[in-house]
């Protein structure tokens, strides 16, 4: 398989974290590899903007001391993660793939950061994304492409695009990401990993850099459903710092991922099989397939109302961003481009600091905004996203969960779509009505298509329905082609 | 309503903004602008009536805190960040318009 | 920029003033709207900040119960309905507010369609009191301290993030005077709800006015500006005086007042305007995605709302009642402003009490609005009984006007008990013995006027009680003085 010889061995999550516990292995072993790999073939990828190095080997030389002192040292002990840098990281660099924030270093970590390294797990760097989340492919970062490990010409997809290919490539058995219209679950497709969208308000968004807040949400990139669930609830759980957090603790999947699907209810999303490519469409279907062969109900439904998602979604997330973003002004931190007076410095400063995509959408979200605008399409989207919402509650009457392709198409060449903001903007068709609604979904890689490229399939459920998706995605891992997905425990490809 | 934007109207919503943009930029997102709102006009042309809107994914109410003091931050890393400062405040040029 | 000099013209009284007022009020909380940094004024500057105040990426509000309820309480002492609310995000690019939008409630705000009851009785309409964040505070650093002038400008965010409830009136105001007793009386009531510690001179309540002018006698509002940076009762007054005159100068010319924010200049003494430039504002307002409904239940509202004092409207009633209990008539005007006075300083309890324990409340309201006026602290301190008893001395003759207003000042000043200190100070001495003793030396110096007196001329008592007043050095009580006369004609 061309390309596909970057793509190494690496243990499971939770195999690492129970032999460093027992201390089989040292934590301070596991970083060093990690970090090895990292070395040696991040340069070609490109899933890092930065690698704290000394910073991970002092925590795993912490984990190792709690080990021999006989201390818990969490469940995820001497595990290597990788933060998608939208996640702030206290005195380290967080920038957002954005020249306006270049050289900023948090004095705060993000909660997700703090409940890791509670639990043990060793951060390892930074990775990259789309500037500021926005964007399927990873091209629009300021510091340049992340490369798929299955085909280094093609996108790993975004915007977590670099914590994707980081989890792909073996380098990191677990890492973070942010999921606003997909940024998670279509990088996960396209690199061949698990990837979670967890229900709006599981995870908190503290110390998360907004991209839209009534759509962001954090969520775990695995090697397995498993390593998945297990990081989900060291992430997960109601955080004060955060009034949209659910006052709930985390969804306890790892406990469920073998109870199997008989008389699990799946509705396949016919409207999303019309229009994916046949290597999407069919991997759907035999996952369809899957499911039922193990016990499960399976049957079509037709939702065409989340087709309208897509447009609804890019006037709500522009609309969003444009207030979000307009804090990176150079008055209090990041970049200054001096001027005459203060709105020009802002105005220079905003123009030298956003890339061209992102001051697309600021552009767009502002006119959506602005007077005499705002009824006719902030107000109709916002309309629209009841209707999305009221098309899935009629369908989970019926359902617990549902089936659909993750992406239209396999990764995709870089370069094929940055012309053309619409086309872009289309690879995120699937995974959209989740986010607007505040559903949990997500990417497990299924099968492989016509171009040896992973293929992923989307579990979708209702609010805080994770149990019955994990248990779904567990049976379809075990059901999926096994060179589908980045390998893991212990066997090379 | 969508149609093409004008170049009037790229302007206005740039001061709005704060984006200080080429006469290229200016062009190229007149266009890119008016093609995605031209796409979102099927969204546009759909009936909501009796339809509320939804601005947030789930129904939460009443999330208050105790008022209780947290720690602040320290002044020397608040000002670390700040591209220019001048006695323990953030230097920024002149001012043109007022606060409103 | 535009200045215009504005001579009064004497046909101001064909005009009449219409005002509205914005009040920002800061909230008396422990700590900022949305964090936990301290709410506190005079700080070293950017010392009381955080990642949320400064707004920093990745930080999100929360909303301070605290803030809420004090909010609820204004909202309950104001007559406004409490009602469900939302947050919403007025963008707008200014250096002091770190993340150039500010959350504010906007088309739901928690109190909607209350009054304020003026000491005259007018009812001034309050159409919002709703919840926001405060800005950061701007030096401007040369050109004399001049905002457009300025070399450059330095932001302290202490005060960003500061809960305000901005109380907006209906424009049922009526010129500079009932303006100023309008904000005299939200102070009251912001202070006696615990929301507020009124300070206008440390920011606490700040003022913006809509100023308008018509014809008198007109149904129609005329086109208003909003007056800005009116720091305190005086400068409101000032300045609304100010824009108006302007207003009917212009009008009179033949012009036409363009609808604009106008910066009050208090060492000029004049208003000018504020826009440099030519832009229509546009907010881009929509719902708050980091803030959820605020939807206050029943018991919310009633326990925010508890032990709520009474507001002042109703402290004046309760004295007026006392009044008009004992006059069997309604209060004269002297009296009304007696009762604003009293309550302006909480003195009512004391009276209240004083009338309760027997004494007279026109005398009560009288000693309260005038001597114990004169240090109110004290006087809010004032055993009721005591003051009654003074009371009681004085209307029974015992003791007089003057040597009553004496006596106060005494227990004010030192305490002690009303009798006690009239002995001390000669009073009651000269009311037996010593007296009569007076009275002998002042009839044998003044044998004529004495005989006429005797013999039934009434208006040469007034020169005898004079005399002994002289002689006793107005230690006597002059009614007391009067009686015995009185006594001695027999």
């Amino acid at each position: 398989m061309s390309g596909s010889a970057d793509v190494a061995p690496v243990a499971s999550a939770r195999a690492l974290a129970a032999r460093v516990r027992a201390g089989e292995l040292s934590a301070v072993e596991v970083l060093e590899s990690a970090l090895g790999e990292i070395e040696r073939r991040d340069g070609e990828l490109h899933c890092f903007n930065l690698v704290t190095a000394d910073r991970a080997r002092s925590a795993a030389a912490e984990i190792d001391r709690k080990v021999a002192a006989g201390e818990d040292p969490g469940p995820l002990a001497g595990v290597p993660v990788a933060l998608k840098d939208n996640l702030c990281t206290r005195d380290v660099p967080t920038t957002c793939s954005s020249r306006i924030l270049e050289g900023w270093k948090p004095p705060y970590d993000a909660t997700v950061v703090g409940r890791l390294a509670a639990a043990g797990a060793v951060s390892v760097g930074k990775t990259n994304l789309d500037e500021f989340a926005m964007g399927s492919s990873t091209e629009s970062s300021a510091f340049g492409p992340t490369r798929n490990p299955w085909d280094l010409g093609r996108v790993p997809g975004g915007s977590s695009g670099g914590s994707a290919a980081a989890v792909a490539a073996g380098f990191v058995p677990l890492a973070l990401g942010s999921d606003t219209g997909g940024s998670i679950r279509q990088p996960a497709a396209l690199c061949g990993v698990v990837g979670v969208k967890p229900t709006y308000g599981v995870v908190s968004r503290y110390g998360l850099v907004a991209f839209a807040s009534s759509l962001d949400q954090i969520g775990p990139f695995a090697t397995t459903v498993g390593d998945a669930a297990a990081l989900l609830e060291v992430i997960g759980g109601h955080d004060a710092m955060d009034s949209t957090s659910l006052a709930l603790s985390a969804p306890r999947c790892s406990e469920v991922l073998d109870d199997g699907v008989e008389g699990l209810r799946v509705g396949v999303i016919a409207d999303f099989l019309d229009d994916a490519s046949l290597d999407c469409a069919g991997a759907v279907r035999a996952a369809a397939e899957v499911l039922a062969a193990a016990g499960a109900k399976v049957e079509d439904v037709a939702i065409p109302e989340l087709l309208h998602g897509l447009s609804a979604y890019y006037l709500i997330a522009p609309a969003e961003a444009s207030s979000n973003l307009a804090r990176y002004d150079g008055v209090r931190f990041g970049l200054r481009v001096d001027g005459p007076d203060v709105e020009a410095m802002n105005a220079r400063t905003r123009a030298a600091g956003f890339g061209p995509e992102v001051k697309r959408r600021i552009m767009l979200g502002t006119y959506v905004l602005s007077a005499g605008y705002y009824d006719a399409y902030y107000g109709q989207a916002q309309r629209v996203r009841t209707l999305v919402a009221r098309a899935f509650a009629r369908a989970y009457g019926q359902f617990d969960v549902l089936l659909a392709p993750t992406t239209p198409s396999v990764a995709f060449p870089i370069g094929a779509k940055t012309a053309d903001p619409l086309e872009m903007y289309l690879a995120d068709l699937y995974t959209i009505p989740s986010n607007l609604a505040g559903h949990p979904a997500m990417s497990v890689p299924f099968a492989l298509g016509d171009s040896g490229l992973p293929v992923g399939v989307q579990v979708l459920a209702p609010a805080l329905g994770e149990r019955e998706m994990f248990r779904a995605a567990a049976v379809l891992e075990a059901g999926a082609a096994p060179e589908a997905r980045a390998p893991v425990t212990g066997g090379a490809r | 309503m969508a149609g093409e934007l004008s170049a009037e109207q790229v302007a206005h919503v740039a001061r709005l903004a704060r984006l200080e943009l080429s006469p290229e930029e200016s062009e190229r997102f007149a266009g890119q602008l008016s093609t995605i709102l031209e796409h979102v006009e099927v969204v546009r042309r759909l009936d909501t009536t009796d339809v509320p809107p939804t601005s947030h994914a789930l129904d939460l109410r009443n999330v208050l805190r105790a008022d209780e003091l947290r720690p602040c931050l320290a002044r020397e890393d608040v000002l670390a960040a700040a591209p220019d400062a001048e006695d323990g405040r953030f230097k920024v040029p002149r001012i043109l318009g007022e606060a409103l | 920029m535009s200045t215009d000099a504005a001579p009064r013209t004497s046909s101001r009284l064909d005009w009449e003033i219409v005002v509205g007022l914005e009040v920002h009020c800061e909230l008396a909380t422990v700590t900022k709207l949305f964090c936990g940094c301290a709410n506190r004024f005079g700080a070293e500057a950017n010392t009381q900040v955080c990642p949320v105040c400064l707004g920093l990426p990745g930080s999100l509000p929360v909303l301070n119960r605290r803030a809420v309820e004090l909010a609820m309480r204004i909202g309950r002492a104001l007559h406004c309905e409490i009602r469900p609310s939302t947050f919403h995000r007025k963008n707008y690019f200014y250096p002091d507010m770190p993340k150039d939008y500010q959350i504010s409630q906007y088309d739901e705000p928690i109190n909607v369609g209350g009054y304020l009851e003026l000491a005259s009785e007018r009812r001034i309409g309050i159409e919002r009191a709703h919840i926001e964040e405060d800005t950061g505070k701007t030096t401007h650093v040369g050109g004399g301290g001049r905002i457009h002038d300025a070399d450059h400008s330095l932001v302290d965010y202490n005060r960003a993030g500061v809960p305000l409830v901005e109380i907006v009136s209906r424009p049922d105001l009526r010129g500079a005077d009932e303006a100023r007793a309008y904000v005299a009386e939200l102070r009251s009531i912001l202070v006696a709800s615990g929301a507020s510690d009124g300070r206008m001179e440390e920011g606490s309540l700040r003022v913006d006015a809509n100023v308008s002018v018509r014809p008198m006698g007109s149904q129609e509002f005329g086109t208003r500006c909003e007056v800005k940076n009116l720091n305190s009762l005086r400068s409101l007054g000032r300045a609304i005086e100010h824009e108006a005159d302007r207003q009917v100068a212009l009008l009179e010319s033949g012009g036409r007042v363009v609808q604009e924010t106008r910066h009050w200049n208090e060492a000029e003494g004049r208003t000018s305007s504020m826009r440099s430039k030519e832009e229509a504002y546009d907010y881009r307002y929509f719902p708050e995605p980091d803030l959820v409904p605020l939807v206050p239940d029943e018991d919310f509202i009633a326990e925010a709302t508890a032990g709520l004092a009474l507001m002042p409207a109703a402290r004046r009633k309760r004295l007026a009642a006392l009044v008009a209990a004992a006059d069997g008539q309604p209060a004269a005007t002297s009296v009304t402003d007696q009762i604003a006075t009293v309550v302006d300083l909480g003195l009512d309890d004391l009276v209240v009490a004083a009338v309760g324990l027997g004494a007279d409340a026109r005398l009560a309201l009288a000693r309260s609005a005038n001597e114990a006026a004169q240090s109110p602290e004290r006087a809010r301190e004032l055993d009721a009984s005591v003051f009654a008893d003074l009371l009681g001395l004085e209307s029974t003759g015992k003791l007089s006007a003057t040597q009553a207003k004496t006596v106060l000042a005494e227990l004010l000043e030192h305490g002690g008990e009303p009798e006690e200190v009239a002995r001390r100070l000669g009073y009651e001495a000269l009311s037996e013995d010593a007296l009569s003793g007076v009275l002998d030396e002042v009839i044998a110096a003044n044998r004529g006027a004495w005989e006429r007196y005797v013999g039934g001329d009434e208006k040469v008592a007034q020169l005898l009680v004079g005399q002994v007043m002289k002689a006793t050095k107005g230690r006597a009580n002059g009614k007391a003085v009067a009686a015995a006369l009185a006594e001695r004609r027999g």
